[in-house]
């Protein structure tokens, strides 16, 4: 695929008859990523969603090949079948593994960062809803500031979760990995080429995939796409990438949207006040600021 | 074959450097480190083809090598007592995939207290994981299980990884005169793995699924049938071996002076020779003494002690464990056995050795001794008053 596009992927289906919920972001990204890996990728899932909706015995839902990891072994079991398969003859294949934010950036992180500082030759992608919503919406490394979660409640006293996100992109980036990039499922195209991107490249490849979960968002299923749109468009996320030990911007709003539009649409901020929003509009400019400062745009 | 002078640790190496394992994972921890050492340098000097990964954990070690296998590759790591512990999520995972890694297991004692010396409490702690669990007692044994290990894990109606079990520094360390086999023999002894419980790109496969009540039981009898199903296959492997390389072992358990011996002391590892020498001893007292040294702990050879004790007056387990709150482990397991064979008589339990501390030959004596006179039923080696320490104070009979 030259230049892929949405309307060009492959109308193969890899992840099908699954039960994740409607409009379920983490599903897209597996899927699209699928689609352009194609039938010769083999994919490696930990506990969370998408084991959960795609793995149960009889129903079980990858048309290609696939395993389920151990919740911290995302990377590690990723080491082993592109070893395994190397020693094995086979050198026609794509070993991915598709973590949520809490087996990317928690529990996970050990060896995704083992793998990393061995180049090892794999495609990470971290599909991030920014909570544990397998089990029911729990606050994780990648929560962001102010969303509610169930184990960060939003009261008088404590509005909602306190701490930023992990920077797992440049945390990735830190090893000195030869492709790491962010996307969002509300920019499809973008996450696509950036697959088929890491797709070529030898060694580790790490792709941080905003995924929307409808139900731990508190939008609706017809909202995800949207919303990760609407979350590159006001700053709060960007796309970018980091090759060669340079980062680059790929994908830079004129005029960014409204931060509290954003978040007012969304149950899991509802609550916060305009104190919170003045202090995640003064954090999404400072991160732009250092953008602005160290990543090229092209 | 040449002979060479090695330790435990270079024995078990050079037996998988024998066995070729396609992709070897692991993490260093005391006192395994020397064999992953030695199998660094078989594959840095290319006598060893195999993929080397330097994990950062045990739990990534295990991981890489589930996934390594559900490539279809033959896949090794070593680990020992926190190593085994911080590993253990994947050992369930490894044995309910069905993926049959062979692991070296540098038996330790367990923190806290921290403590780098041999006991078995790693090990016995993880007799539920579904591994097959078999403990070396000297430097060529530990170099034939590496071979022999594969062959019964790989084997189609076992496929089950198998723990090999060294005690740390007694066995991983001491080195001793050891025959290496030629490669040749262990190719013909040991095929290349073949398996259709991996990734297959003609017909794609889902692995390591989830499982829910209404089928998950079957998939949990068939890994038990499979663990059964070794006992078979460890005889077949064990003949097979000694067609090729001349050295017979005896299956799940290796009695000593048994036959007509009226007090029997049941161990395992390292600890089993010196007890051989003590009742050689004994013997020529006319005390009819004998040893049962448990070779595998899963499967479990249930038949065969109660076989070997069936005629026995009284015996004792001496093991470097213990279920706290109860009793050694080793023992639980050995008297059920003779429960269900219908077998009652008096048994008596000695835990000895923990965090590395010697069992000496005066010990083992009075632990004969104890046996013949009667014991509490949970004693430990060097504390004098039981009941200061957990002895259950029920006296003298367990039956």
């Amino acid at each position: 695929m030259a230049n892929p596009t949405a309307e060009k992927l492959s109308r193969d289906e890899y992840f099908y008859g699954h039960k994740a919920c409607a409009g379920c972001g983490g599903s897209l990204a597996v899927r699209a990523a699928l689609k352009v890996l194609g039938q010769n990728a083999v994919s490696v899932l930990p506990a969370g969603c998408m084991s959960a909706v795609g793995f149960n015995f009889p129903q079980l839902c990858f048309s290609n090949n696939s395993i389920i990891s151990t919740f911290a072994g995302t990377a590690s079991m990723l080491t082993g079948i592109e070893a395994g398969l190397r020693a094995k003859g086979y050198s026609d294949f794509t070993a991915v593994g598709f973590a949520g934010d809490g087996g990317t950036a928690d529990i996970g992180i050990q060896a995704l960062s083992g793998a990393i500082a061995r180049n090892d030759n794999i495609i990470y992608i971290c599909d991030d809803n920014e909570a544990y919503m397998n089990t029911g919406i729990q606050k994780s490394g990648l929560t962001p500031f102010g969303a509610r979660t169930t184990t960060t409640p939003a009261g008088s006293n404590i509005h909602g979760n306190l701490r930023p996100k992990k920077n797992m992109f440049e945390i990735a980036a830190a090893h000195g990995i030869p492709y790491a990039a962010t996307a969002s499922v509300g920019y499809i195209t973008d996450f696509i080429k950036k697959v088929e991107k890491a797709s070529k490249i030898q060694g580790t490849k790490y792709i941080h995939v905003i995924a929307p979960c409808p139900t731990g968002w508190g939008i609706q299923p017809d909202e995800t796409v949207e919303i990760a749109k609407e979350v590159v468009d006001c700053g709060l996320w960007y796309l970018a990438e980091y090759e060669n030990g340079e980062f680059t911007l790929n994908h830079k709003p004129k005029d960014f949207s409204s931060v509290e539009a954003y978040l007012k649409k969304q149950g899991r901020f509802k609550h916060l006040d305009l104190d919170d929003i003045k202090t995640i509009i003064a954090s999404r400019d400072k991160k732009w600021a250092y953008i602005e400062k160290n990543f090229a745009y092209r | 074959m040449s002979r060479k002078f090695l330790s435990g640790n270079e024995a078990f190496a050079e037996g998988i450097r024998l066995a070729k394992p396609d992709v070897i994972s692991a993490y260093p921890i005391t006192p395994q480190t020397i064999v992953v050492e030695r199998l660094s340098e078989m594959v840095e000097d290319g006598s060893l083809k195999s993929d080397f990964i330097h994990v950062e954990s045990e739990h990534s070690a295990l991981s890489c090598a589930i996934g390594a296998s559900a490539a279809g590759a033959r896949a090794f790591t070593a680990t020992s007592s926190q190593g085994l512990l911080y590993m253990a999520e994947c050992l369930y995972y490894a044995s309910g995939g069905r993926f049959p890694i062979v692991m070296m297991n540098a038996d330790r004692s367990t923190a806290l207290p921290w403590n780098i010396y041999g006991d078995q409490r790693d090990s016995l702690s993880q007799l539920d994981s579904g591994w097959i669990q078999v403990y070396a007692e000297n430097a060529q044994e530990a170099l034939d299980l590496a071979l022999m290990s594969w062959r019964i894990a790989e084997d189609k109606r076992v496929s089950t990884p198998v723990m090999v079990n060294l005690d740390g520094f007694v066995l991983t360390h001491t080195y001793e005169t050891v025959e290496i086999p030629e490669q040749a023999q262990a190719d013909k002894f040991l095929p290349p793995y073949v398996t259709d419980n991996r990734i297959d790109f003609a017909n794609p496969k889902n692995l390591a699924f989830s499982a829910g009540p209404d089928t998950n039981y079957i998939f949990k009898y068939k890994a038990h049938t499979g663990m059964l199903a070794a006992k078979e296959v460890v005889a077949e492997t064990e003949t097979a071996f000694a067609e090729i390389f001349g050295r017979q072992y005896s299956g799940l358990l290796d009695s000593y002076r048994t036959e007509d011996a009226e007090i029997i002391l049941v161990t395992l590892g390292s600890i089993a020779g010196l007890c051989r020498e003590v009742t050689d001893r004994l013997r020529a007292h006319g005390i009819k003494a004998g040893v049962v040294r448990i070779r595998y702990m899963r499967p479990f050879p249930n038949e065969e002690i109660a076989a070997a004790l069936k005629n026995a007056k009284a015996f004792g387990v001496l093991e470097k464990d213990i279920s706290f709150g109860n009793e050694g482990t080793v023992f639980t397991n050995v008297n059920s056995a003779l429960q269900k064979a219908g077998i009652h008589i008096p048994g008596y339990n000695f835990i000895g050795g923990l965090g590395g501390r010697n069992i000496s030959a005066g010990e083992i004596g009075e632990i004969f001794a104890a046996i013949q006179s009667g014991a509490n039923s949970v004693n430990f080696l060097g504390i004098d008053d039981a009941e200061k320490t957990g002895g259950d104070g029920n006296g003298k009979s367990n039956s």
